[in-house]
């Protein structure tokens, strides 16, 4: 796809949780719990609350379609806070802090007086039914080209455990979000920006790692297309293939509008109770179903079951709306006979209609109200197909396609939070702010001063463990010794089975040190870190590794396994050396150099033949 | 600062150099308050701030959609006194505005209309931390009149701060025919997730049921399950902040409103309707006083209270005060003044029999104020007084039950 042929425009917005000691708006940690150790639950419903002009957010108001009961699940580390039954601690300065350092690094302009809002959230995420947001900097800039529009510091939502149940120990975290301008114009370019600033975030060293404490939001929009949001990417691997797929899904839309208006293709305004028509089907859905409604898309048949994007048809994206109404979906023409519906209903279903082969029929079933709101919300989104792409927020399916999850909200969702004073950010407190090292420095740093691979630089410079790289060269153990033990012993360690979990920085440092003064073995590593992890203290490991071998004993040992092996060895001759070194470190049990080993094996081998 | 700008207006501004534009909204703490298009507020420098359009004339509002009230069901009449049950939020300002009127309360609860027929009064739009005896008086007298009018159940909103002592003077001023229901809401009304439309569903699903007395309705819980009806003389806000921050002390609540389904139940000991005809008698003497006990409390603070007509003491325990305070309640009480024991524990009942200062303070005329809540000791003195000079007379009302604030027994496992 030529993406500037087609007017590609996309920005990001990066959320990013701080790792801080408290929540933004309470004096909670910030750790997760696991969900089975929950040790209160409570439940609330949520309303929308009408606006000056009488209306509600367009997106507030769809989620409230259905009303819907959350469950909390609470925990020794959360509050009142997160419970909304308390009015919010003042802002975590900490956090605060982060953001400034993050804005600081893309040289942006600091607010001078930060205010916090309320952002209108009720899918139950935030037990209020809003979030706490605060812009914090304006205007900064990437280093090629494109520009950070704004940076604001706001609290996680609660996690969503399953259903309509949520987990408050996530809730009330510090997030960084960071938005970029429309300014990016490929998807690698997408991909290369998120990559970016996930980067200048890991540099202050204040953020959470791992699996969801960092999400990518895109703004995708094609030329004639519409802006659409797409929530929630944690991969950032997918990022470029999310951005290629949505701009295959509109200019498929705009394809398929081009292709409806030259059918004179229309949208039935009708619907027809057609339940009697299936009353002996094999269906499973549409036997259970109570009523089961239809109506026409005139001029739409082959175009329902036209794909948009991989896995994804038009007819999906009319069944996404649908489903707002709590109903699983549809069935389209386009795709039946299919899933138990018989050529045969189909043809009943046509006759009884009236349909004529270039028209589609759509299916909702389920309970009355249901399937009334389900047509509406179908027609309303077929409408939507002649006029083009519709502004959206998706969310991210596996692989890389997307689903409808809400319009895009009005900025009719924010409002003061009366309740957090807002804070002064002076030029005093802006000029303390230090910008970090960026980790891209510190590897080229690393290579230099330290004397690492650039490869093994630059990956413990990005690693969740350059603290304890950084303590053990401050601790006097050498570079490769620090790098190798903390990225590849651990983990291959880990992988083997081994609990390294239980393994403690200061157990690795120990190790090392006791390495570094030739107290034990630098092979003796991985043995250590086992009996660690096995439960055995630090000291008593190192003890039992130390002492090593004299010289004397180790030509003995060789002495004895060479005269052993004469035969081989005479046979062989030096290609001996690698067989024997195996046999000679396990009789030596790991407490002598393999340098060494191979060194006192080399003249026993030349000796004899 | 002279306010350079009116709210509305379209400003430019510089954030540290950097170019903004925004609405207007306020000054705060020296700095322009703007809302960029984004929604969010931001503070900056006032002296870069340059109009570049004056406010236009408000938006033309759509008339607010008509409330259509059902004649068929039965009235009830709405009493706003400053508690926040509904509220709207102008999101061009971010200003939130409270809503007293029946219509503005029936929209922003849609659910109230398929209740009841409403008529509604904006008694006062105060905070209840400034409510006054007086206006405990004028809300009598407004829920009498509403009754006297047919109303067939009376809802009072109410700030949560002082609910209870509002409830409890309406309650001795008031014999009703008609539940009399105060409500509000612990979570700004503005919010999703707050107690307003819960609360006030459930207060007009109790004021249309067969109760017959003064009640409080709020949260029985911190879940959206059910409201608790309790009775005005013997509820407490014990929570700053929860939604089920209001407590029936030595007595299980009244009754119960389901949510959603809005099922009342009522106990056996809840008053039922039209057990008396509408009585009103609204004389309270204000010259009154309630006194919290500590350790080393001086007794000057006890003769602060010289020439008042009455004092509440809320004693430790039993009912105490140190010794060195009985010589000053002894004087105040030979003085004319009546004061009541009754004790910090909340739950419980007073006893002055048991330890030498409880037998030194009955002595000194002390009143054992019973199983009385402080604070409905205190409104029932203020009631007392204001319709009995009779010292004896006075003595025997305020050990007598008027209206269940007095248990003759201490229940065990309500």
């Amino acid at each position: 796809m030529d993406f500037k042929a087609l007017g590609l425009k996309a920005g990001i917005e990066i959320h990013q949780q701080l790792d801080t000691a408290e929540k933004l708006f309470c004096h909670c940690p910030t750790t997760l719990q696991k969900t089975e150790e929950h040790t209160g639950e409570f439940f609330r419903y949520l309303h929308a609350t009408v606006s000056e002009m009488g209306e509600i957010d367009r997106a507030a108001a769809e989620e409230m379609m259905d009303r819907r009961q959350f469950h909390y699940l609470t925990y020794p580390t959360t509050c009142l806070v997160e419970n909304d039954e308390e009015p919010p601690a003042p802002m975590n300065r900490e956090a605060l802090g982060i953001a400034l350092q993050v804005a600081k690094t893309f040289a942006m302009h600091p607010v001078e007086q930060v205010h916090t809002m309320r952002k209108l959230v009720i899918d139950g995420s935030n037990t209020s039914g809003f979030q706490r947001t605060a812009l914090v900097a304006m205007g900064g800039a990437l280093p090629h080209g494109g520009d950070v529009e704004t940076i604001c510091l706001e609290e996680e939502a609660a996690q969503r455990v399953e259903g309509d149940t949520f987990s408050l120990d996530r809730l009330g975290i510090p997030l960084v979000e960071i938005t970029t301008s429309p300014c990016m114009h490929t998807p690698e370019d997408v991909q290369a920006t998120a990559e970016y600033i996930g980067m200048v975030l890991r540099s202050t060293g204040k953020v959470k790692r791992g699996l969801g404490t960092i999400r990518q939001d895109i703004n995708v929009s094609v030329r004639d297309g519409a802006r659409v949001e797409i929530k929630g990417v944690q991969e950032l691997d997918l990022i470029a293939e999310v951005v290629r797929r949505e701009v295959q899904r509109q200019t498929e839309l705009l394809a398929i509008r081009d292709e409806l208006r030259a059918r004179h293709a229309s949208v039935g305004e009708e619907s027809y109770d057609v339940t009697a028509l299936f009353a002996g089907t094999k269906s499973s859905i549409l036997k259970k179903a109570k009523v089961i409604r239809a109506f026409v898309l005139h001029g739409f048949a082959g175009l329902v079951g036209r794909e948009v994007q991989p896995g994804r048809r038009l007819g999906s994206e009319i069944s996404d709306y649908v489903k707002k109404c709590g109903l699983g979906g549809l069935f389209h023409t386009d795709e039946l006979p299919a899933y138990g519906v018989t050529a045969e209903e189909v043809a009943r279903l046509r006759e009884h209609l009236g349909v004529a082969d270039e028209d589609a029929v759509i299916l909702v079933s389920g309970s009355k109200e249901k399937t009334v709101c389900g047509v509406k919300q179908a027609q309303h989104r077929a409408r939507l197909a002649l006029v083009g792409v519709p502004e959206e927020t998706r969310k991210m399916l596996e692989e890389g396609s997307t689903a409808y999850m809400r319009p895009l909200p009005g900025a009719a969702r924010m409002y003061p939070e009366t309740d957090v004073v807002p804070v002064a950010i002076t030029d005093a407190l802006w000029d303390e702010v230090r910008v970090p090292e960026l980790l891209c420095d510190l590897a080229r740093r690393f290579e230099r001063d330290l004397g690492l691979d650039p490869a093994v630089a630059h990956q413990v410079a990005y690693s969740e463990s350059l603290p304890l790289f950084r303590a053990a060269i401050r601790a006097g153990i050498k570079p490769n010794l620090a790098a190798r033990t903390i990225l590849a012993t651990l983990k291959e360690l880990g992988r083997d089975g081994v609990a390294v979990e239980k393994i403690t920085d200061n157990d690795v440092l120990a190790v090392l040190l006791a390495v570094e003064k030739d107290q034990v073995a630098k092979e003796a590593i991985p043995e250590i870190f086992t009996a660690i992890a096995g439960g055995e203290a630090a000291a008593k490991a190192i003890e039992s590794h130390a002492g090593g071998i004299s010289e004397e004993e180790l030509t003995a040992i060789v002495r004895k396994i060479v005269a052993e092996r004469m035969e081989f060895v005479t046979e062989k001759g030096m290609r001996a050396l690698g067989p024997l070194m195996g046999v000679v470190m396990e009789e030596a049990r790991g407490k002598v150099d393999g340098k060494k080993v191979s060194e006192v094996l080399r003249s026993e081998i030349s000796r004899v033949i | 600062m002279s306010e350079r700008f009116a709210t509305g207006d379209l400003v430019a501004a510089s954030c540290r150099g950097h170019p903004v534009e925004g609405t207007y909204i306020t000054n705060r703490d020296g700095m322009a308050v703007l809302k960029m298009k984004s929604g969010y507020n931001i503070g900056v420098d006032p002296a870069t701030c340059n109009r570049v359009r004056a406010a236009g004339a408000p938006a033309v509002r759509a008339a607010a959609p008509a409330v259509v009230q059902d004649e068929t069901l039965p009235e009830l009449a709405i009493i706003s006194t400053g508690g926040t049950i509904a509220s709207k939020i102008d999101y061009r300002t971010g200003a939130v505005t409270s809503q007293f009127t029946a219509d503005d309360i029936l929209r922003a609860i849609p659910g109230l209309s398929s209740l009841a027929r409403y008529r509604s009064e904006v008694l006062a739009t105060i905070l209840s931390e400034n409510m006054t005896p007086r206006i405990w008086q004028d809300l009598a007298r407004a829920i009498y009149a509403a009754i006297k009018d047919g109303a067939e159940g009376v809802i009072v909103t109410h700030g949560t701060d002082t609910m209870a002592y509002s409830a409890s003077a309406v309650s001795y001023m008031l014999d009703t025919p008609v539940p009399v229901v105060f409500v509000g809401s612990q979570r700004s009304a503005d919010r999703p997730s707050s107690d307003n439309i819960m609360n006030g569903l459930c207060a007009a699903a109790a004021a249309r049921s067969d109760l017959g007395e003064v009640a409080v309705v709020m949260h029985a819980t911190t879940n959206d399950d059910a409201c608790a009806v309790h009775r005005a003389t013997r509820v407490r806000k014990m929570h700053t902040s929860r939604r089920d921050a209001f407590q029936s002390h030595d007595m299980a609540p009244i009754g119960s409103v389901e949510y959603p389904s809005l099922a009342v139940t009522l106990s056996d000991e809840a008053v039922r309707r039209r057990k008396t005809e509408p009585v009103l008698k609204d004389h309270l003497e204000e010259h009154c006083g309630l006194l919290y006990f500590y350790p080393g409390m001086a007794p000057e603070m006890v003769r602060a209270y010289e020439g008042y007509k009455g004092l509440v003491i809320a004693g430790t325990g039993l009912g105490h005060v140190s010794t060195l305070c009985i010589g000053a309640l002894k004087d105040l009480v030979d003085a004319g003044t009546t004061v009541v024991m009754t004790s910090q524990c909340l739950n419980g009942r007073v006893c002055d029999r048991v330890y030498d200062t409880g037998r030194d303070l009955i002595a000194a005329g002390v009143i054992e104020g019973e199983d009385m809540l402080p604070e409905a000791a205190l409104t029932k003195m203020m009631w007392v007084l204001g319709n009995e000079t009779d010292p004896e007379k006075v003595r025997t009302m305020m050990t007598t039950d008027l209206k269940g604030e007095i248990r003759r027994r201490s229940d065990y496992g309500f």
